[in-house]
């Protein structure tokens, strides 16, 4: 068959030569490269002061959004929990009741919002499912846990803080939160 | 008063240096598994412990303070005499090993000459020898006490591999006897210490290397760790053991590991000799420590050497690891052994 | 009493007990293990007689190598089964008779020497005779004694021999 990509390397089933089975030139040669990597660049990212770069696509935690004064943006349509590959989000809507035009965008919101973390896949098809630009993935892990119960999201763990009440929480909560390493090495200098 | 008739301070003054050589071999063992770690992570492109104290400096005391204060387990099958005793064999027969190695030339204090050597005996390799035959008893004793199927079968893995091994290393070494023409490792580094003589290892270069894979074996150390062989025997000998007796065995393999490289040193590459220097222009005291930093020096090249080798070579089948020993290092030792014995017979008819 | 004779009596009594241990323990393991302990003070005794290169030899080749092979033949033998050998009356006797005649000789040899040097009675001494060491001894072996020692050299091959013969299948 032919092939594709042309990064195919046959094996070598060749009889070994006199220098291969005395073992020794092949003993000189595989320790060369392993002296090699020991001069190597290293690696390794010291990890709590250092911390890896994420991709500008990586897909995290979730976050539920507000607008700019601070209404969360969920309607409860349900269209993220269908699209849900792995069935882990689940809701409850209500209506807004008159006086909390502040609190919600639309007349109908989220009054149980809850995700799944260790169901989530992290794929982010909920985040391209949703017509209010409500939810999306950001830049950090789901912490580690003891209980299977701490892994069930709420509200409360998911919402953006407000940016009218809590503007600096909210300008840290919007991504490019976490500092590349560069940043890192810069502060590491001073 | 016959009883106390003796030297009272040449008792005082090789139980001082034991205690040096003793606890040296232990802390130099102590940091080896440090720089285990370290060569370890270079070679694979990583940095290793760096968190305990400045260069993760002192990863080696959290690991000991770690072993101690683990919970001892003796397994209820187990024979528990012979399972406390197979740790504290392995010890013993690494640390004592170490006492016929010249580790300098003298010290000169207070008028009194004090070789830098425990036991300059006549038979000092031969002793090594015999040290390091017991050292299969900790293994063989550990394994078969822990009642476990996997601690025995790498307990007759290690006994076979170590008396395999022993022969093509008894041959290698017995041609450089034949150059030497004695057993004491004192007057064998003062031989090439002397004028207008090179290392032993210009004249042995094949024997050298019959002696280093053998001693490679003969401390269980990777391409030859079959005793310990995690992926067929889950961890080996020592499976069933925990606490500070699995950290004895653990800590044996590197105290191995410094005494073998100080043998070769000594035997091969000059001991405490310090290339194009000539010692006896020095004063005693000076020209001692030049020999003992000289001597740590190589040691340390050697131990490296067993690292890089460990990060490199992968482990052999059980089946290569005798056809090497019995098949091809047997002959290569004993054709060697011919070789110089022709070489010495031609030179001296000549 | 100087040092030398208290270490020669520690060493003594070490190696009795040792000897006596391999008869008495119940464990072959254990058995073995004391007999290799026994190797170890009739080392010492050999160091005492200074005859260091006697005294390692005994070391590498008996607790270093003939012990560990007696080790690892029992270690796979399953212990755990009781077949213990039946006592009958014959091997009982054949055994009372091989002891006693070892015990014979023993006794004669004592007392041959005993007679020989009446009068001068030597005892191990430490760093007095130099025959142990490896120096006149290879001199006497390979002079002296050139053919009795080739003689077991061929001995040994044809040992060796017979044992790859049994090994091979077929």
């Amino acid at each position: 068959m032919q092939s594709l990509t042309n990064r195919k390397i046959d094996v070598n089933r060749s009889p070994m030569t006199f220098a291969e089975k005395i073992y020794i030139p092949e003993i000189a040669r595989g320790m060369a490269i392993t002296l090699k990597h020991f001069f190597k660049k290293k690696a390794t990212y010291s990890f709590p002061e250092q911390k890896r770069p994420f991709s500008s696509v990586f897909r995290g935690l979730h976050v539920l959004n507000r607008d700019e004064q601070g209404r969360e943006r969920c309607t409860a349509c349900g269209l993220c929990a269908v699209a849900c590959p792995a069935e882990a989000i689940t809701m409850e809507a209500a209506e807004r009741l008159p006086g909390e035009e502040n609190l919600y965008r639309e007349e109908k919101y989220a009054a149980r919002y809850e995700i799944n973390m260790l169901r989530c896949i992290f794929c982010g098809l909920c985040e391209e499912a949703c017509p209010k630009d409500a939810i999306y993935l950001s830049e950090t892990y789901t912490p580690a846990d003891f209980a299977r119960k701490k892994f069930v999201y709420g509200k409360p763990d998911l919402l953006i803080p407000n940016p009218v009440t809590e503007p600096e929480a909210y300008q840290k909560a919007l991504g490019r939160n976490v500092e590349t390493t560069a940043e890192a090495f810069e502060k590491l200098k001073k | 008063m016959t009883l106390l008739a003796f030297d009272w301070a040449l008792f005082i003054e090789k139980l001082v240096l034991i205690a040096v050589v003793i606890f040296g071999s232990l802390g130099i063992a102590l940091y080896s598994t440090w720089a285990e770690r370290k060569v370890a992570a270079f070679m694979q492109d990583r940095i290793g412990p760096n968190r305990a104290g400045p260069l993760g400096l002192l990863q080696p005391f959290a690991d000991g303070a770690k072993l101690i204060f683990k919970e001892e387990i003796i397994p209820n099958s187990a024979n528990k005499w012979l399972f406390i005793l197979g740790p504290g064999m392995a010890m013993t027969a690494a640390l004592i090993t170490s006492a016929v190695i010249p580790w300098s030339s003298h010290l000169e204090i207070a008028g009194r000459i004090m070789p830098l050597q425990v036991a300059d005996v006549n038979i000092g390799i031969l002793y090594i020898f015999g040290a390091v035959s017991l050292g299969v008893y900790g293994i063989m004793i550990g394994g078969w006490a822990s009642n476990n199927k996997f601690s025995l079968l790498a307990a007759l893995r290690g006994a076979s591999q170590a008396i395999s091994y022993e022969l093509a290393m008894g041959i290698a070494l017995i041609a450089l006897l034949m150059l030497t023409g004695t057993l004491s490792l004192k007057e064998i580094v003062e031989q090439q210490m002397a004028p207008g003589h090179y290392w032993n290892i210009v004249y042995q270069p094949l024997g050298f290397l019959i002696f280093i894979v053998c001693i490679f074996a003969e401390c269980n150390r990777t391409p030859f760790d079959l005793s310990e062989a995690e992926n067929e025997l889950n961890m080996g000998y020592h499976q069933e053991y925990s606490s500070m007796k699995l950290g004895f065995y653990l800590f044996a393999e590197y105290v191995n590991m410094f005494v073998a490289s100080a043998v070769m040193a000594t035997l091969y590459f000059g001991g405490y000799d310090v290339p194009f220097l000539n010692e006896s222009l020095l004063s005693p005291n000076v020209a001692a420590l030049v020999g003992i930093i000289a001597l740590m020096v190589k040691i340390v090249i050697f131990i490296f050497i067993f690292m890089w080798v460990r990060w490199t070579i992968p482990r052999f089948r059980y089946d290569q690891l005798m056809e090497l020993g019995w098949k091809k290092l047997l002959p290569l030792a004993l054709a060697n052994m011919l070789i110089t014995a022709i070489v010495i017979l031609w030179l001296q008819h000549k | 009493m100087g040092i030398t004779a208290i270490v020669f009596w520690i060493l003594s009594a070490l190696t009795l007990f040792s000897a006596i241990m391999v008869l008495v323990s119940k464990n072959p393991v254990h058995s073995v293990l004391w007999l290799v302990a026994t190797f170890f003070s009739i080392s010492g005794h050999y160091i005492m007689l200074n005859a260091q290169f006697l005294a390692i030899v005994n070391v590498i080749v008996y607790a270093g190598a003939i012990m560990v092979l007696f080790l690892f033949v029992i270690m796979l033998m399953n212990l755990n089964t009781k077949t213990e050998m039946k006592k009958n009356l014959w091997m009982k006797l054949g055994g009372v008779i091989s002891g006693g005649m070892l015990l014979w000789i023993l006794i004669s040899v004592v007392r041959t020497y005993a007679e020989q040097s009446k009068g001068h009675p030597k005892i191990a001494s430490v760093n007095t005779g130099e025959i142990g060491l490896i120096k006149n001894l290879g001199h006497v072996l390979f002079t002296q004694y050139a053919l009795p020692f080739e003689l077991c050299s061929v001995l040994f091959l044809s040992a060796m021999v017979g044992a790859v013969v049994i090994g091979k299948k077929n």
